[in-house]
């Protein structure tokens, strides 16, 4: 490809592609005021069931689209029956944890299956290409397109001329007052549900068709851009998302002809930060709108938290910290440390998600700032170890905040969507930088900790080290707690409008928050650094960040003890039964789901 | 500061438009130093509208609100808290895990001085840092704001004195209407704005939120009130402000306001007609 016509062309196409994503999570945000992160998940399952009809099934392309789309539908409407619906009357958070943890069932039972290797994904169509005037077009862009506008055509006539289609507008509208007047708000769900999922399934194994490959990394990327083309749009516009995912599609078209390949994701993810800035609300409407009521419902499950003693937890640090001294095996204690590493992490999630209701989808992130700044610190300048992690957290807690900001303004869900776009844009700074970072070579060598002179090599100086800076971490955090900056934050996240009309600036707190908890999760990172020796930018990545958040609600929102406790559990369970890494994730999700359904303020209850 | 006689609050022309529906339409209102002003009107009549224009949740699309002579016209919530304006919301929005306490301190955060120094950019660290390092100016802050609680919560008699601690979701909704009204006197306000403070609450219970109002008024205190309730704006209020579909259809004192024949048309003769029953059945 070379000419402009042929990037537009890219980009529309590629564009097409977004708005199937997008549509059903516009259909989806209408009705339920959700932002379902399972989309990609569906896109992913909707490419890989493509490639069993196509490679397996050798069903001719119509057949292939239609089978593709109904058993979309089908994980569609389980989604909405079993995940979602017994979801309906709990508090705002759950519903979004409970996609959160559907996704990652999804995506790792589909990698499971079908191993994380990429597969090819042939398209069926004849490989030529037509003349349009600078530039060409093939027959799979042409299906593209065509998919894409009979689906909006199908669309406007299903929400325009149906019975169903007119209960969905209504719902959108009015929850309540569609409920009143006998609309029925399940059936409703089901159908929006069923459509965006087929949407999504289509949409995934057309990509895969397009670029002739497919790999469980596709839904994440999916979802992303889809919320992206969502937001930009205005989310909840049907018609917006059409129009944001054109816009998304040309865009990171554009960008790529200036830039090259390795830039498409940093072009998106700018779009979405530049919107979410100027218009919060998306193109299509006002920034100036009143906020969206009633918001009446709390954000959290309302809990009393388990009242633990001061001595049993006295008990319990001088029983960890005891442990080296007793014949233990180095793998006890190797699992620990990484138990008080992820404490760390937790702390800052705990905080940051449960104190101040921002859940945050991107942590990793920060771990990999305090590691590369850290490690860089130490290797480059030769900056004592101790010190180098304490600049790693400190450049995690001045850069993470930064890097947030924009999405202090928004509620709930965007902030979700900011923090994981944000975490891949660190991750793809990681790996273009590579003056700096080193690229995908990443850094080797990182010296040993080492504290006033000493190395701490052996593993029980590593345990004690670990150990010690988390309980500072977790006092100081309980300090802060108890100071009037845990009232506020909590009260930010219970009614930020009713904290404003208090005198609470929501920037100013949000902030706060996110350097205190920006600084454990970079020391976290920084000391994991200096024990794996070797870091690149995939060593702290989403699974780290999906790990946390359900410690996070296995100890209880904002409970500092729980989120400890639920590290100890979550590393110290899948060692003790030897499960292998590959199930973890999924054990992980499966943990998420049926906290969020039978016990959402967690073992130790919320703060 | 103002002249005495100037007005503390004045609206001029208040409008807010959504979509084609005029919510608040061309609103003029003065509210004097120490002066009780109710607003009544229909269910929709833009009341609560008119409060968020005031309180800077939501921006006029027209005209002007000025607090002691001064344009504050738009401005963020924040802001204005911090000038010492006070409300309680419609549906009673209390922090639902936070104590008793912590949800009337919340009210006193403007207050805040020693653990808030004024100071630009570094302000919030310095804010982060004295939190956890508490010095003893900050410890002495917090103490006196937490007797001053106890005082105001006192002020409810055993309401909620012995609930302190619990968390507001636990609380009856008469006893959450009761913090929201606590958490608004601990800002010390200088203009207060009740959005129907005895809504659900029973006779018992709305008698004695009329004699506390009462007796903020006694003390000077500037109020803007919503109410429902005919018997306690007429009792209360020195003059009435009566809004329908956004407009101010009536002003003046109480007796003159409820025979008005035009605010009887705006409550279809059904509100003011069956209070006037009951009270003369009384």
């Amino acid at each position: 490809m070379s000419s402009w016509l042929d990037y537009t062309i890219n980009g529309l196409i590629v564009g097409n592609v977004y708005a199937l994503v997008a549509v059903g999570l516009a259909l989806i945000f209408g009705v339920s005021r959700l932002i379902n992160f399972a989309q990609g998940s569906i896109y992913l399952v909707g490419a890989y069931i493509g490639w069993v009809a196509v490679v397996r099934l050798h069903t001719p392309l119509p057949l292939t689209i239609i089978v593709v789309a109904a058993a979309a539908a089908v994980v569609g409407l389980i989604i909405e029956r079993f995940g979602l619906r017994p979801l309906q009357n709990s508090v705002r958070i759950a519903p979004l944890l409970a996609t959160i943890g559907i996704s990652f069932v999804l995506d790792q039972l589909v990698m499971l299956t079908f191993s994380p290797n990429p597969r090819a994904l042939p398209s069926q169509l004849p490989d030529v290409r037509f003349q349009l005037g600078g530039g060409t077009i093939g027959p799979l862009d042409l299906l593209i397109a065509g998919v894409g506008l009979t689906s909006a055509l199908l669309l406007f006539v299903f929400l325009r001329y149906t019975k169903l289609g007119w209960a969905v507008r209504a719902t959108a509208q009015d929850r309540d007052a569609a409920m009143q007047m006998g609309v029925d708000v399940n059936r409703v769900n089901q159908a929006v549900f069923g459509i965006a999922a087929a949407l999504g399934g289509v949409s995934g194994m057309l990509v895969g068709m397009y670029y002739n490959q497919i790999d469980t990394a596709m839904s994440l990327q999916a979802t992303l851009k889809g919320v992206v083309a969502e937001v930009v749009g205005g989310a909840g516009n049907v018609p917006g998302a059409v129009i944001g995912s054109l816009l998304l599609g040309l865009v990171e078209s554009y960008g790529v002809a200036i830039l090259g390949t390795s830039y498409r994701n940093l072009f998106a993810f700018l779009l979405l930060v530049v919107v979410l800035v100027l218009r919060p609300n998306g193109l299509f409407v006002s920034a100036r709108q009143a906020p969206p009521e009633p918001l009446t419902g709390t954000f959290v499950a309302p809990s009393r938290p388990v009242h633990i003693p001061r001595l049993v937890l006295l008990v319990a640090v001088a029983g960890f910290a005891l442990l080296p001294l007793f014949p233990v095996s180095f793998y006890v204690l190797q699992t620990l440390i990484n138990a008080w590493l992820l404490g760390m992490l937790a702390l800052s999630l705990t905080l940051v998600a449960g104190t101040m209701g921002q859940v945050s989808l991107g942590h990793a992130a920060l771990l990999a700032i305090g590691a590369y700044t850290s490690a860089l610190l130490s290797l480059t300048l030769a900056v004592p170890t101790g010190l180098a992690v304490i600049g790693g957290g400190l450049m995690s807690a001045a850069l993470g905040t930064l890097l947030i900001s924009p999405s202090f303004r928004l509620r709930g869900h965007y902030v979700s969507i900011a923090t994981l776009a944000i975490g891949e844009i660190v991750s793809l700074v990681i790996l273009n930088w590579e003056s700096v970072t080193r690229g995908p070579i990443g850094i080797s060598g990182i010296p040993p900790l080492s504290l006033f002179g000493y190395d701490l090599i052996s593993p029980s100086s590593v345990y004690w080290f670990s150990l010690a800076v988390m309980v500072v971490l977790a006092l100081l955090q309980g300090r802060l707690l108890s100071s009037h900056l845990g009232r506020s934050f909590r009260a930010i996240r219970d009614d930020d409008i009713a904290a404003r009309a208090y005198g609470l600036s929501l920037n100013r707190y949000k902030s706060l928050a996110f350097i205190f908890g920006g600084f454990a999760a970079g020391i976290s990172g920084g000391i994991a650094a200096h024990l794996y020796s070797y870091i690149n930018h995939e060593t702290f990545n989403t699974q780290q960040s999906i790990l946390a958040l359900t410690v996070v609600i296995l100890g209880g929102l904002g409970n500092v003890v729980g989120a400890i406790a639920g590290s100890v559990a979550l590393v110290g369970l899948p060692e003790l039964f030897r499960i292998a890494a590959e199930y973890r994730i999924l054990i992980y999700g499966i943990v998420l789901l049926l906290l969020v359904r039978f016990r959402p303020q967690g073992l130790l209850g919320t703060i | 500061m103002a002249d005495q006689h100037a007005p503390m609050l004045s609206l001029r022309g208040l409008t807010r438009r959504f979509g084609g529906l005029t919510a608040v339409d061309a609103i003029d209102l003065d509210l004097g130093k120490g002066e009780l002003i109710s607003i009544i009107g229909p269910n929709g009549a833009g009341k609560t509208t008119l409060f968020n224009l005031v309180t800077g949740l939501d921006r006029p699309d027209d005209g002007a609100v000025r607090f002691e002579g001064q344009d504050i016209t738009g401005l963020s919530p924040e802001r204005l808290a911090a000038e010492g304006i006070a409300r309680t919301f419609q549906l009673g929005r209390v922090f639902g895990n936070l104590s008793v306490m912590d949800n009337v301190l919340i009210g006193a955060h403007t207050r805040l001085r020693a653990v808030k120094p004024a100071m630009a950019v570094i302000g919030p660290l310095l804010e982060l840092g004295l939190a956890l390092l508490r010095p003893a100016g900050v410890r002495a802050e917090e103490e006196r704001l937490r007797e001053e609680v106890k005082a105001i919560l006192a002020r409810f008699g055993e309401r909620l004195l012995p609930r302190i601690d619990q968390p507001a979701y636990s609380l009856s909704y008469a006893n959450r209407r009761r913090v929201e009204i606590a958490r608004a006197l601990a800002l010390k306000p200088r203009l207060l704005l009740l959005d129907e403070p005895t809504a659900g609450m029973n006779p018992t219970e709305t008698a004695e939120m009329q004699a506390l109002v009462a007796e903020l008024k006694a003390e000077g205190l500037t109020i803007l009130l919503i109410e429902h309730k005919l018997e306690m704006v007429m009792r209360l209020s020195d003059r009435v402000i009566v809004m329908d579909e956004g407009r101010k259809i009536a002003e003046g004192p109480g007796e003159e306001v409820r025979t008005d024949p035009k605010v009887i048309e705006a409550y279809l003769g059904h509100g003011l007609s069956g209070t006037t029953e009951q009270e003369s059945a009384a």
